[in-house]
């Protein structure tokens, strides 16, 4: 059963892909592929994040909003505060990191449950971003704020320089989590937190690392949105938390954690945008996508449950 | 994937007598000299947008003015109803004689406005018309229809007779803001449309491709680029509101299709009208949220005084802002539109 829990939603991406293929011959373009990728590539850098917390039995609901108040803080540096732009990037990668900290405190010391600190930092990040921001977007951002939304051209198609960042950050992740003792301990403190910590495992420092490391995902993917929109958002992230559960979920990793492959996280956030993309191409309405990504969400965690994921 | 970010929280009504009963015997126990200034309610979708931040503004203006107190509320998101619900009641608790509302959810909102009327408040709707329109006293707030028109005339004139193949951005399923802008564009631009008491969205086949955007920038730029992946031909864009105008930009932008398509939208921020001075926006329909807020308060002591309701609809204006006039389209220019537009300028 391991083996459908990788290679499914891989399987499932392809057979989208294919089927789109067939119906648009506009989809498998290298143009149209390069252009999805670019549509997931903030969610599919938060999912990182994400996959690390869930991978531990956590869940992180204030990504989206931590991710907000990074791109607003660093758009603000850049503008207003008249910081040079690379200090002003290192502080909203700064302010999110701080956050994940935060969140990993109050879950390790003080021993609260992830969903109950996480709702609670979702909303002060969210309070935050709007008094920080006034709610206005933030515009005028000096060019290195918004380089990785630019492309370069590989034959015929392009590819934006913040998609090869997404791809090196899964890369990244995937060797962390598998080639280093840290990256096995994590999977331990998720399947059983108790042997693992009478294993000698430090399992604090796991999970507050853990939590550390999202942060800091977060603030790359802030910077992300903003090459994207070209803007500091402060509406921005209102929907993400949710929807990098469902990347993460549809990538085969299990809600009870300790299992599944971070590439699966990708390969989730791809299979959204891939319908989203496709169905617009076919002319059908976009609510479509979401029925559809529902219907995965639950086939994933049956997959999960029947695969020994419920305790 | 639409679902509020934020969970849900145990029903406040479930709460409220609890928590306010100590607090109205402390209250009653105090021998401060009661506020005898009228109380006017203002319930807005949210604290944060700046459309409704201005409306806020303007109502708070008037209502000192004239010698009144605004007491007012908000959502949390666009959307929360059940936010809504609770300033309503708040404000009826609190003596407001008069409430004015941007309903979030037109149909949802309806049975606690009956009741907040049946208690002798006047309610009148600012922005947003309620479904049915007649659950309010009255509807002060843009002809949405006729903003869409105004730019569908203007996209018609500067097309001229080349073919249209229009994009469209919408905001979500079934919202009657959202319907009759799509509707009065087509009607303005002389294609097969529905009229505007539907919420429903008109596709003639000159529509070649069209998705919901929520009015958020990077969901519409993602729609966007989908659309032209399939459509590179399209050369008139529609867009519900000026984030969405500026998310299809950036699309148009980086497909290298910044020159050539005609993009419209809605509003009138100041954010909106200077990327229409920039060139991004063609042209855009301005709403005054400023002329809402006055009007409201101006009927919320008329009946205050003097018991006189106001009743149906009242535009409150809508202009077309352009830096390239079409002909036979009256339009304001970049200059004149910021002037009155509303938001940080």
């Amino acid at each position: 059963m391991n083996r459908v829990r990788t290679l499914g939603p891989l399987l499932a991406l392809l057979a989208a892909c294919a089927f789109f293929a067939v119906q648009s011959s506009r989809f498998l373009t290298g143009e149209n592929i390069s252009l999805i990728v670019q549509q997931v590539m903030v969610v599919g850098v938060l999912a990182i994040g994400q996959s690390l917390v869930i991978l531990t039995a956590g869940i992180d609901l204030s990504c989206g909003m931590v991710m907000a108040l990074g791109g607003v803080v660093m758009s603000l540096l850049a503008t207003r505060a008249g910081c040079s732009p690379a200090v002003a990037i290192a502080g909203g990668v700064g302010v999110t990191t701080v956050a994940g900290f935060v969140n990993g405190l109050l879950i390790t010391r003080i021993k609260l449950p992830p969903f109950i600190v996480t709702l609670g930092t979702m909303n002060i990040a969210f309070a935050l971003t709007q008094l920080v921001s006034k709610s206005q977007s933030i515009t005028d951002l000096p060019p290195l704020l918004t380089v990785l939304g630019d492309t370069v051209r590989v034959g015929r198609t392009p590819i934006a320089y913040g998609a090869v960042a997404m791809l090196l950050l899964y890369a990244l992740a995937w060797w962390l989590l598998r080639e280093t003792a840290g990256g096995r301990h994590v999977y331990a403190v998720g399947n059983a937190p108790e042997a693992a910590r009478l294993s000698g495992i430090a399992t604090t420092r796991v999970l507050l690392t853990v939590y550390v490391l999202a942060g800091a995902c977060y603030g790359v993917a802030a910077l992300l949105g903003i090459a994207r929109t070209g803007v500091g958002d402060p509406q921005a992230g209102q929907t993400e938390n949710l929807d990098t559960v469902t990347a993460v979920v549809l990538g085969g990793t299990s809600l009870f954690g300790g299992r599944g492959v971070i590439l699966g996280s990708l390969v989730g956030a791809l299979i959204v945008g891939v319908f989203r993309n496709g169905l617009t191409l076919m002319g059908v309405s976009s609510i479509w996508q979401i029925l559809v990504t529902g219907v995965l969400v639950i086939l994933s965690v049956a997959v999960d449950r029947s695969s020994g994921g419920s305790r | 994937m639409l679902l509020p970010p934020r969970a849900s929280r145990p029903s406040r009504a479930a709460v409220r007598p609890l928590v306010l009963l100590p607090i109205a015997l402390l209250l009653g126990a105090c021998g401060t000299p009661a506020d005898r200034r009228p109380v006017i309610g203002l319930i807005t979708k949210t604290e944060t947008n700046p459309f409704f931040v201005k409306l806020k503004e303007g109502a708070e203006t008037a209502a000192t003015a004239k010698g009144a107190i605004l007491r007012s509320g908000a959502g949390r998101n666009d959307g929360d109803n059940a936010g809504q619900v609770s300033a309503l009641e708040n404000q009826v608790a609190a003596g407001a004689r008069a409430i004015l509302i941007s309903a979030s959810d037109a149909k949802a909102i309806v049975p606690a406005i009956r009741k907040a009327r049946g208690a002798g408040v006047l309610v009148i709707a600012l922005d947003s018309p309620t479904d049915p329109m007649d659950a309010t006293d009255a509807f002060f707030g843009t002809d949405n229809f006729k903003a869409g028109e105004l730019i569908g005339a203007y996209a018609k004139a500067r097309l001229g007779d080349t073919p249209a193949k229009i994009v469209m951005i919408d905001l979500v399923p079934g919202n009657p803001t959202g319907a009759q802008r799509h509707n009065g564009f087509l009607s303005g631009f002389g294609l097969a449309s529905l009229d505007r008491s539907h919420n429903d969205l008109a596709t003639p086949p000159e529509v070649v491709c069209s998705g919901d955007g929520i009015g958020d920038q990077s969901k519409a730029q993602t729609v966007m680029e989908n659309c032209l992946q399939q459509h590179p031909e399209a050369n008139v864009v529609y867009t519900v509101n000026e984030p969405s105008g500026a998310g299809a930009w950036n699309a148009l932008q980086k497909a290298g299709r910044a020159s050539g398509v005609v993009l419209v939208s809605i509003d009138g921020g100041c954010r909106g009208v200077q990327d229409v001075a920039d060139g991004k926006i063609a042209a855009t329909a301005q709403q005054y949220p400023l002329r809402m807020a006055e009007l409201g308060v101006e009927a919320a002591m008329q009946f205050i005084t003097t018991g006189a309701k106001p009743s149906g609809f009242q535009d409150t204006g809508v202009a077309l802002v352009a830096v390239t006039p079409a002909a036979g389209v009256t339009s304001l220019s970049t200059t004149e539109g910021a002037q009155r537009c509303w938001g940080t300028k």
